[in-house]
């Protein structure tokens, strides 16, 4: 089972990098863009047995001890294949 | 005074660190991360560098040492623990100091000199420092910017947890003064108990007038009484 957890900063978090990615994307010509902001994407493959209750449970733990950090980031769990 | 310099891998101010402690004339061991005592000691330092390469987030993965619940223990019972730069990365993800320390807003790694503003001089880290003269004292980071949500910054402010402001020459705290765009030019904090503090600058550089700047002694100064 393979499940992505993306961690990005809140909303009232400025993020420098995104800004510099919106003015490259714009140097290039990419027009209509409002905003970018930059997050991270990180996958996790789990064992086979393991059960959608205990991945969730494991997960939200994983996230908020270590795959982000709560004082500026928020995560969000998804499954891409089960 | 026994000292411990906590050594990560990929810490790289941890000799700077020894060789300022022993100016002061303490007696200091270099600790390995992996150990599980820090009894023997009087005072933690975490220095700066890079530990685990910064995988993840700045301290992120050191905050999960072995060595990190002794420095937990070591924290609680009052004995004092001085973070810089990457060391004070991992003091805020652990939970010993609020906040958390972002990309600099300008994306650069600024390497400089730096003056600092001590706002409370009534701390173990700042009782010998001149109230009207800023400390000239090198940053060098990557990801400095202090952030904190209103709530934090206002009980920071109110409990004078803030110690150092970014500041120009003329001591006074100004936008062009802040190097990274932290929240109120704040460079340095102290715990409620007032025996952790985390800061940016490098005070462990800033030991000899031949190198730039001597007045990071005037903090360990502080600290060794």
């Amino acid at each position: 089972m393979k499940v992505a957890v993306k961690v990005r900063l809140k909303p009232s978090i400025l993020d420098p990098q995104g800004k510099a990615v919106h003015n490259a994307l714009s140097h290039l010509g990419f027009s209509g863009i409002q905003d970018v902001r930059v997050g991270k994407l990180i996958e996790l493959e789990l064992d086979d047995n393991i059960s959608r209750d205990k991945a969730d449970t494991m997960i939200d733990e994983a996230g908020r001890k270590l795959l982000s950090n709560p004082v500026i980031e928020d995560f969000e769990i998804e499954y891409l294949k089960v | 005074m026994k000292s411990a310099v906590i050594v990560f891998p990929g810490s790289n101010c941890d000799h700077d660190m020894h060789h300022a402690l022993c100016e002061m004339g303490h007696e200091v061991d270099f600790v390995w991360h992996k150990s599980g005592s820090l009894d023997s000691y009087d005072f933690v330092a975490l220095p700066g560098g890079f530990s685990y390469g910064d995988y993840l987030r700045s301290g992120a993965i050191a905050k999960f040492s072995p060595v990190m619940s002794a420095i937990l223990d070591f924290a609680n019972s009052g004995k004092p623990v001085l973070g810089v730069c990457n060391g004070f990365q991992i003091l805020v993800e652990t939970g010993l100091l609020p906040g958390a320390l972002l990309r600099n807003q300008n994306l650069r790694f600024v390497c400089k000199n730096v003056y600092l503003r001590t706002e409370n001089r009534n701390t173990i880290f700042s009782g010998k420092i001149s109230a009207e003269k800023p400390l000239k004292i090198p940053v060098a980071h990557g990801e400095g910017r202090y952030y904190a949500d209103p709530e934090t910054i206002q009980s920071l402010n109110t409990h004078k947890q803030i110690v150092f402001r970014y500041a120009t020459s003329q001591n006074e705290t100004t936008p062009a003064a802040n190097p990274n765009g932290s929240l109120e030019n704040i460079a340095g904090i102290i715990n409620r108990d007032g025996n952790v503090l985390g800061m940016m600058p490098h005070p462990e550089r800033a030991m000899e007038a031949l190198l730039g700047s001597e007045d990071g002694r005037l903090i360990f100064e502080s600290l060794t009484g």
